[in-house]
């Protein structure tokens, strides 16, 4: 067996099976965990609307911020539109996942995701760069902001360089950029990748625990 | 003097071929192989002087595939030539003599030059059951293999199947088929994967060899570099298509008629090693791309076993997808626990309030 066919054979099964797996464990744990109770009085009815609002009033920064994290944002932005992107534009990963849900949708051309894949990737960097010189940044950093740092850097990355045809052969390149995401599916579930999910839990009870006391989301 | 002691430049001039002609075959091959042009008189030179190279062709699970290819594309031409000048003392397809006489011929030539000779295989080689699934004259495939490679100077692998076991290795491999390599370690061995295999790679191969006496650099799964260092979809002229994101849907489609890129349609041609793109097939007539269907990647190790010749590269092989739904179970009850434990704990503090 080839690395390759390790890579698209049992490497993806196995790296999914534990995604999954991962993925509900945590899921399941936490919403079943008996819920807090608010003893307060509701302040105000419809806490669920201040949870719902809670999902997008983050989405910029309170304005007297914007100053001091507005670049903050721009590159978090830059980073998750660009995966976006490149993940479900690029017609090489379309076809991964049109094998599984079975019809195939419109993709850019490969030089506007190459681009898009560069940007991306440089905001990643500048990301970690900001992250090693910001004293606060520094300190409140440990080592699962770095591997997720770096889980999510090594696709962008050997992605590139298997489009570019930079290794000395393809298909080892390409089995190592597979290999590099399923080190991000495995990854995931147990680090702060898990925010992909509990960012809309959190901000949801967040916004609703405010608004029942009355206060903004 | 015999017709066999004499040398190719001999040959050809007994044929009356030029040595214009011969320089420009020689530059041919060159530049195939990436030999520097400037090496081409001297090549020349050492292959006029090469004499007759003593081959045996052995022909074991296979389908003549690969013998049709070698030989329908040789025109008469100087490639014809240099094909005929090896003396082939065996193909069971292609001599008169055959049963004991055949097999009398192989002995003969083994004697004669031990040592010396070039075995040429196609076909693979089982290896279930002492190899019983695939005999010739009372001996197995896989005992003719090892007395013959024995006294061989160099073995060359003809297509898939003796390069890798090919088709009658493909999963569930009943008859446990191998390649040659997989069977010999301590000789000079060359592959030439293919199904079938290019025939001016077999030329280019059996030119070096005469003309420098040793096979030509090979790649890590023993593939002559010269001709199988770039994949398919690097020479492939249909690659601005791919690089501008213009795919066949379907085969009958606007973009197949447009002849765009055939990814979708599961080419497999950015993994596949081999020069189709610049030789074509048939004297330069057409290869599979360029007649409409994507490259199935045949000059490569298990590719029937890659889920299918439709399905895109970048499509995942799942095999069966029970895993994933047990796993799903598995974390569902994982969550599941680990709740009624942290509930438990969460009681504990709160002292059941
Ligand atoms: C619905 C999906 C997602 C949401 C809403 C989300 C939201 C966020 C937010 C709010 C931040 C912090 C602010 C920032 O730096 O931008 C963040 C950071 C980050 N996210 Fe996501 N995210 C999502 C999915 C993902 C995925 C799928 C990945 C990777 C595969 C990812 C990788 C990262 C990384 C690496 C950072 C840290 C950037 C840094 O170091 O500054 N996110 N995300
Ligand atoms: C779902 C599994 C994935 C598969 C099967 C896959 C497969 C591929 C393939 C076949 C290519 C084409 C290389 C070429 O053009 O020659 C590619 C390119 C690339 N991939 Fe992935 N990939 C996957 C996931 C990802 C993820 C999660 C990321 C990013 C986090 C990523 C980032 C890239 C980048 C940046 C490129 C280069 C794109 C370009 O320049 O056109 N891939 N991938
Ligand atoms: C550059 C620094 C920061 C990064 C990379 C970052 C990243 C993130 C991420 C990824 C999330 C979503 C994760 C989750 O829901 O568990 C999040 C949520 C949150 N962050 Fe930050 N954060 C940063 C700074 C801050 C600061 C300075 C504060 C407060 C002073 C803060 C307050 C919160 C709160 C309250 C949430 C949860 C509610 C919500 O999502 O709106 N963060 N942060
Ligand atoms: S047809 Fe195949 S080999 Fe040619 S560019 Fe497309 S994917 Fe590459």
């Amino acid at each position: 067996m080839t690395l390759l066919d390790f890579a698209r054979g049992p490497a993806m099964q196995i790296a999914i099976i534990i995604f999954v797996a991962g993925i509900l464990w945590r899921l399941v744990g936490v919403w079943a965990l008996r819920q807090k109770k608010d003893l307060s009085e509701a302040r105000q009815t419809g806490a669920w609307v201040g949870g719902l609002k809670g999902l997008f009033v983050h989405a910029w920064p309170y304005k007297p911020f914007v100053p001091k994290v507005g670049a903050q944002y721009i590159i978090g932005y830059i980073i998750h539109l660009g995966l976006f992107i490149v993940l479900i534009f690029g017609t090489p990963h379309m076809l991964f996942f049109a094998d599984i849900v079975g019809f195939t949708w419109w993709t850019l051309p490969g030089g506007v995701i190459t681009a898009v894949a560069v940007i991306t990737t440089l905001a990643l960097f500048v990301a970690l760069i900001k992250r090693l010189v910001n004293p606060v940044q520094r300190l409140i950093s440990n080592f699962d902001d770095y591997a997720t740092w770096f889980v999510t850097t090594a696709p962008f990355v050997t992605g590139l360089i298997t489009n570019m045809n930079m290794w000395p052969d393809y298909e080892t390149g390409l089995a190592i950029h597979l290999l590099s995401v399923w080190l991000l599916l495995i990854y995931f579930p147990f680090g702060k990748l898990m925010h992909s999910f509990w960012f809309v839990v959190s901000r949801y009870t967040t916004g609703s625990r405010f608004a029942r006391r009355g206060g903004m989301a | 003097m015999k017709e066999h002691d004499l040398t190719l430049g001999e040959e050809l001039r007994r044929q009356g071929i030029s040595r214009r002609s011969f320089l420009k075959f020689c530059a041919g091959v060159a530049s195939s192989m990436a030999i520097p042009a400037a090496m081409v008189p001297a090549m020349a030179d050492s292959l006029a002087q090469a004499r007759r190279q003593p081959a045996i062709m052995m022909a074991y699970q296979e389908c003549t595939g690969c013998l049709e290819s070698l030989t329908r594309s040789f025109a008469p031409t100087l490639e014809n030539l240099i094909f005929n000048f090896i003396s082939l003392d065996f193909q069971h397809a292609l001599q008169a003599a055959a049963g004991d006489q055949a097999v009398e011929a192989i002995k003969t030539s083994m004697k004669e030059n031990w040592g010396k000779y070039l075995l040429l295989v196609d076909g693979s080689i089982p290896l279930n059951d002492d190899g019983i699934y695939s005999v010739s004259h009372g001996q197995s495939h896989l005992d003719s293999l090892r007395e013959l490679g024995e006294g061989a100077a160099a073995i060359v692998s003809i297509g898939t199947c003796a390069s890798f076991g090919g088709i009658g290795a493909a999963s569930p491999n009943p008859t446990g088929a191998v390649g040659v390599d997989q069977i010999i370690t301590d000789k000079p061995i060359l592959n030439v994967p293919g199904c079938p295999p290019m025939p001016e790679v077999m030329t280019g191969v059996l030119t070096s060899f005469l003309a420098f006496g040793a096979l030509p650099e090979v790649d890590s799964l023993k593939r002559p570099r010269a001709f199988f260092g770039d994949t398919i979809h690097d020479r492939c002229y249909r690659r601005t298509f791919y690089d501008q994101g213009k795919f066949a849907d379907s085969f009958d489609d606007e973009g197949a008629r447009n002849g765009w890129c055939l990814y979708k349609l599961g080419c497999k041609g950015p993994i596949t090693h081999n020069a189709c793109a610049t030789l074509k097939f048939n004297e330069g007539v057409s290869w599979p791309i360029q007649s409409g269907h994507g490259c199935l990647g045949c000059s490569e190790p298990n590719f029937w076993d890659k889920e299918g010749f439709y399905k895109p590269l970048s499509a995942g092989q799942w095999g069966s997808a029970e895993g994933i739904a047990a796993a799903a179970a598995a974390g569902v009850a994982l969550g599941a626990v680990s709740a009624v434990m942290s509930r438990r704990n969460q009681n504990k503090i709160s002292g059941g309030k």
